[in-house]
């Protein structure tokens, strides 16, 4: 996978992941273009394009559009699965994740999204497992943050 | 999570905390160590409670205020200065260290929304040195998103990531190979590589699996380093771990896509891949792994990916795999789309090794099953991957036409699109005539961006596989029909250069398109100029011959058709110009040339220059040089060309084909100055909007002005002879025409009693009465006034609704006139439009009229226009 989009019905970037190098001036114009081409798709429409070199997996959810751009010899059912698997753990996450769950906690969304995939691809195929390794290290933080907080008050 | 109330630090010793191994929401009561009821318990829980709150409400509060602020601005300058000072503050801020993460949070919303963030680069870096995880962990999203592996900061960032890799905390080395993952620039994964391949070893499956695919990524940028991994890589596929797995069988692809010797080495692992698939598929329930009743369908796609890498070309590998491919075939539950996923991959695998024929011919039909599917997206994937393999197997494929042909149907456009291509592709003698029957359908019916591209593939396949040349004309004729004016020009010669090809059709065909033409005159330029062309050719066996019984038009029927071509505003200028030459060509095909003679003239006023010369140049050959007419509009000999060659072929022909009308041209020029130039003769077609406001005066200066000068064209000079052939000829039939002339003063004498000239005690007259529209005006004037007002009642008494009428009246400037609002454009048949002219008279001259009519009937446009002088001369006494 080279790239993950996640934008709102109005065309709002929610979330970019590139797991490529380009400048941010290519990053920009690719991202307003692929926004562009999607929201102009119908519903009716099947959930793939070509783009350039390159095959465009999207999915809707809700007002979210989920956006994946894959290479020629990738399986675009399964970047449907990818993106998917990517709803249901922030679903799971969240507790019935709406679009300002990911708006206010962007970085949230981000680290979910790193416990599933690393450099493009699929890292850990158990939901239990992404989750795990994410409320333990949201635990890490909290502990941090008890202890700093019993420090000012003079208890550590 | 969520609830949970107490951190576990309070009852444990400080130090790494293996959260992930063990089980984290567990609270183990012997390690309540250092809990000590003599702290007041009130003030603890409530800062406890804040502490985690703020961990758990994660964006802080500055944060929250700032997306709130940037989402409530309502327009983009609101926004762009909500950032601009949130990040003039966050500069400023940077300094104070405990606020670097929050604002470090802040500047990647910034940054999502677009604006430039590059400054937050370093603090990223000071965060990710931090020791605190919190920090780490908002410090490397941070490097993620701010930086890739283009920047300059990169030694700083190797070193600390470094550090972090050799870190105790499962999760920060995991936060340091993400990292690594994300943004590795060839100098890191260089500096970088011996830690990976280490962390690749490490006992911590959690670790293992993001190392393996580091090194994916590594071996993506530099491919060099892949030796490195080698040794660790074959151990991950005897782990039972899903995760290592899946990233193992990755890296491997990968490695073996990169070299041929290592593609050899994997070769080895074939049995082991074909048992880690078939224990997925054997293996019972996992629900930690399960997908909507499939078994880990991620895992299974990639291994299936690197059966497919290992076995092309490969015999011996290819046979390893078959039972198992055939098994992943048959036994995939298909009701959802991961199941169909995993077909797809097999399928695709299938394809590419030297899989037996039986196995070939069962993916095949897996994709057929897959067209019939529901879901679109599978569809899509079946069209694309029988695309692909069509070439491979055509007469698999071509077992699924029916299947494909349906798809043509399908409203996703995108699957409209592949079905057409595949069509295409299957396209073969045998079943061409069944194929384009059904691809003709979808060409008519097809959105106007296939349409080229669809009517120049039926041409290109009509040519290579057409039975015999009747069926080949009918198929072009039926291209030309349904494609409209969406059409590659080529269509156009190609289409006429067989017609000239073809001796013994070109009655059937000339009589054919006569047809489609008649039948629909709507905008469709290629078939125009097809079939005027054809017409103009074959004109006299179009009147004579009976073609599939049914009897030929006749010659005023085709004439009437060429006028309203002429006169239709949907016509481009080229196609009224191969009208033009047709028409004139027919002359010399039919008897009938007077009619013939009147449209070529009435060109001789066109605003068009190229159709005015034209029209003064075609008339020529009805004066002076009439004796040359015949031989000039002989046929054009066959064309020769070669078929199926290129587009210089087609070019040849079409020069061939103008080449008499150039000569044609060349003879008259000097004609036009002789007949006064264009100026004269331009005032046809000034008229003026009907406006229910009186036309001022000055606006009508330059109008009338032109109408005034009103010459004749010149070939009615020869009136003599034009009023011996009307008399030959059905006399009744023309006299509307004759109506619309100016020179009608001789025709007025000889058919006065149709009209209505001679009964000027009644002050009503008829201006226009053809193909059952009549316009009667009834004249009222106030005695001894200069005002008259007329009254115009326009009926239509044909069966069809006409729609869109709209009348134009001009007068000359010696008259006033105001022209009021008709009641209505539109008249059923029998129907009327009544409308009021209002005429100021000073000089008492006599009224003449200028009236242009235009409607829709039958979904056609026409157009016309006469001359009304027949006014009663003494309606001004």
């Amino acid at each position: 996978m080279q790239f993950m989009l996640l934008f709102s019905r109005q065309g709002k970037l929610r979330l970019q992941k590139w797991y490529v190098a380009h400048p941010d001036k290519v990053k920009k114009k690719i991202t307003r273009e692929l926004i562009t081409t999607i929201l102009a798709r119908k519903p009716k429409m099947c959930s793939f394009l070509e783009w350039k070199e390159l095959k465009i997996v999207y999915k809707r959810y809700a007002s979210l559009y989920f956006c994946c751009a894959i290479e020629q010899c990738d399986n675009e059912l399964l970047t449907l699965e990818i993106i998917h698997r990517y709803v249901e753990l922030l679903d799971k996450y969240f507790g019935s994740v709406c679009e300002l769950d990911i708006i206010f906690n962007f970085e949230k969304a981000y680290f979910i999204l790193d416990e599933l995939l690393l450099g493009g691809e699929v890292q850990e195929t158990s939901k239990k497992n992404v989750l795990k390794a994410i409320a333990a290290q949201d635990l890490l933080q909290e502990d941090e943050a008890v202890e700093g907080a019993l420090r000012d008050i003079g208890l550590l | 999570m969520k609830t949970r109330k107490w951190p576990n630090f309070l009852f444990k010793q400080g130090g790494m905390y293996p959260y992930y191994e063990s089980d984290w929401s567990v609270l183990p009561p012997e390690a309540n160590r250092r809990f000590n009821p003599a702290f007041n318990m009130a003030t603890i829980k409530q800062v406890v409670n804040e502490a985690i709150e703020r961990v758990r409400m994660p964006t802080p509060m500055r944060l929250r205020d700032l997306i709130r602020q940037i989402r409530a601005a309502r327009t983009a300058a609101e926004e762009r200065s909500v950032v601009n000072k949130e990040c003039a503050y966050i500069r400023s801020t940077f300094r104070e260290e405990d606020s670097v993460w929050r604002n470090i949070a802040k500047l990647l919303y910034i940054q999502m929304l677009g604006y430039p963030a590059h400054f937050g680069q370093l603090e990223c870096l000071k965060l990710i040195a931090s020791s605190r995880f919190t920090d780490k962990r908002i410090g490397y999203l941070g490097a993620m998103l701010l930086l890739d592996e283009r920047q300059d900061v990169h030694l700083l960032i190797t070193n600390c990531l470094k550090n972090d890799l050799n870190s105790t905390t499962q999760f920060i080395v995991g936060l340091a190979l993400c990292t690594l993952g994300a943004i590795a620039s060839p100098e890191m994964a260089r500096d970088l590589a011996g830690e990976v391949e280490r962390l690749m070893k490490s006992p911590n499956a959690y670790i293992r699996k993001k190392a393996s695919l580091c090194a994916f990524r590594i071996i993506k940028r530099v491919p060099d380093l892949m030796e490195i991994f080698l040794p660790a890589t074959r151990s991950l596929l005897s782990e039972k771990n899903h995760g290592v797995l899946i990233t193992g069988v990755t890296l491997i692809t990968e490695m073996c896509e990169n070299s041929p010797d290592t593609l050899e080495h994997f070769k080895r692992i074939v049995p082991n891949l074909v048992r880690i698939l078939k224990n997925l598929i054997l293996a019972g329930y996992s629900p930690e792994h399960d997908v909507s009743g499939v078994s880990d369908p991620f895992l299974q796609v990639k291994i299936l990916k690197l059966l497919r890498v290992l076995g092309v070309n490969d015999v011996e590998a290819s046979e390893a795999m078959n039972d198992i491919l055939a098994q992943v075939a048959t036994n995939t539950e298909t009701s959802k789309n991961v199941g169909n996923t995993i077909l797809y991959e097999t399928v695709l695998s299938i394809m590419d090794i030297k899989s037996e024929g039986g196995l070939r011919v069962l993916a095949v039909n897996i994709l057929g099953r897959f067209l019939l599917n529901n879901d679109k997206n599978i569809r899509y994937v079946a069209l694309n991957t029988l695309l692909k393999t069509v070439h491979v197997d055509t007469s698999a494929v071509q077992r699924h036409r029916s299947t494909i042909l349906e798809c043509l149907k399908d409203p996703d456009i995108s699957i409209r699109k592949r079905a057409m291509e595949l069509s295409f592709a299957l396209v073969n003698s045998q079943n061409i005539t069944a194929m384009m029957k059904e691809l003709l359908v979808f060409l008519e019916k097809s959105d106007a961006e296939f349409k080229a591209h669809c009517s120049s593939s039926i041409v290109l396949s009509a040519e290579r596989y057409a039975p015999d040349k009747r069926w080949h004309l009918d198929t072009l004729l039926n291209v030309l029909v349904a494609s409209g004016n969406y059409m590659r020009d080529d269509v156009i010669s190609s289409t006429i250069q067989l017609i000239s090809e073809s001796v013994e059709q070109q009655g059937y065909v000339t009589a054919k398109l006569y047809r489609a033409l008649a039948e629909d005159l709507h905008d469709r330029q290629p078939l125009t100029q097809v079939a005027v062309w054809a017409i103009g050719e074959f004109g006299d066996s179009l009147v004579q011959d009976v073609v599939d019984g049914i009897e030929p038009p006749n010659v005023d029927d085709v004439i009437e058709l060429y006028q309203k071509l002429l006169w239709s505003t949907q016509n481009s200028v080229i196609t009224k110009q191969y009208t033009l030459m047709s028409l004139t060509k027919l002359s010399t095909r039919f008897n009938n040339t007077s009619k013939i003679q009147q449209i070529i003239s009435s060109f001789c006023s066109s605003l068009h220059i190229e159709l005015q010369q034209r029209g003064v140049e075609y008339s020529q050959l009805f004066g002076k040089y009439s004796h040359l007419r015949p031989a000039l509009l002989e046929r054009m000999p066959q064309m020769e060309a070669n078929r199926q060659t290129d587009y210089q072929s087609n070019g040849d022909v079409s020069d061939n084909e103008v080449s008499p009308q150039r000569t044609a041209n060349s003879e008259s020029v000097t004609l036009l100055d002789l007949l006064g130039g264009p100026d004269d003769n331009a005032d046809l077609d000034i008229i003026m909007q009907p406006k229910s406001q009186p036309t001022s005066n000055g606006n009508n200066q330059d109008l009338l002005d032109l109408l005034g000068l009103n010459p004749l064209p010149a070939p009615l000079a020869d009136a003599d002879n034009n009023v011996d052939r009307i008399l030959d000829n059905n006399i009744n039939n023309l006299m509307p025409e004759i109506n619309t002339r100016n020179s009608n003063f001789l025709n007025d004498g000889l058919f006065g009693d149709e009209g209505t000239i001679n009964e000027t005690d009644v002050p009503e007259l008829t201006a226009y009465d053809k193909n059952g529209l009549t316009v009667m005006f009834s004249l009222v004037r106030l005695p001894n006034s200069d005002n008259m007002t007329i009254n115009v009642t326009s009926t239509n008494h044909t069966q069809m609704e006409i729609t869109d009428f709209l009348l134009q009246v001009a007068v000359p400037r010696t008259f006033q006139l105001q022209v009021l609002s008709p009641s209505g454009t539109t008249m059923q048949p029998n129907g009327k439009v009544t409308q009021v002219l209002k005429i100021v008279n000073t000089s008492r001259n006599l009224l003449k009229m200028k009236v242009r009519l235009s409607y829709t009937s039958e979904g056609s446009s026409i157009q016309d226009q006469v001359d009304v002088n027949h006014f009663p001369p003494d309606i001004w006494d």
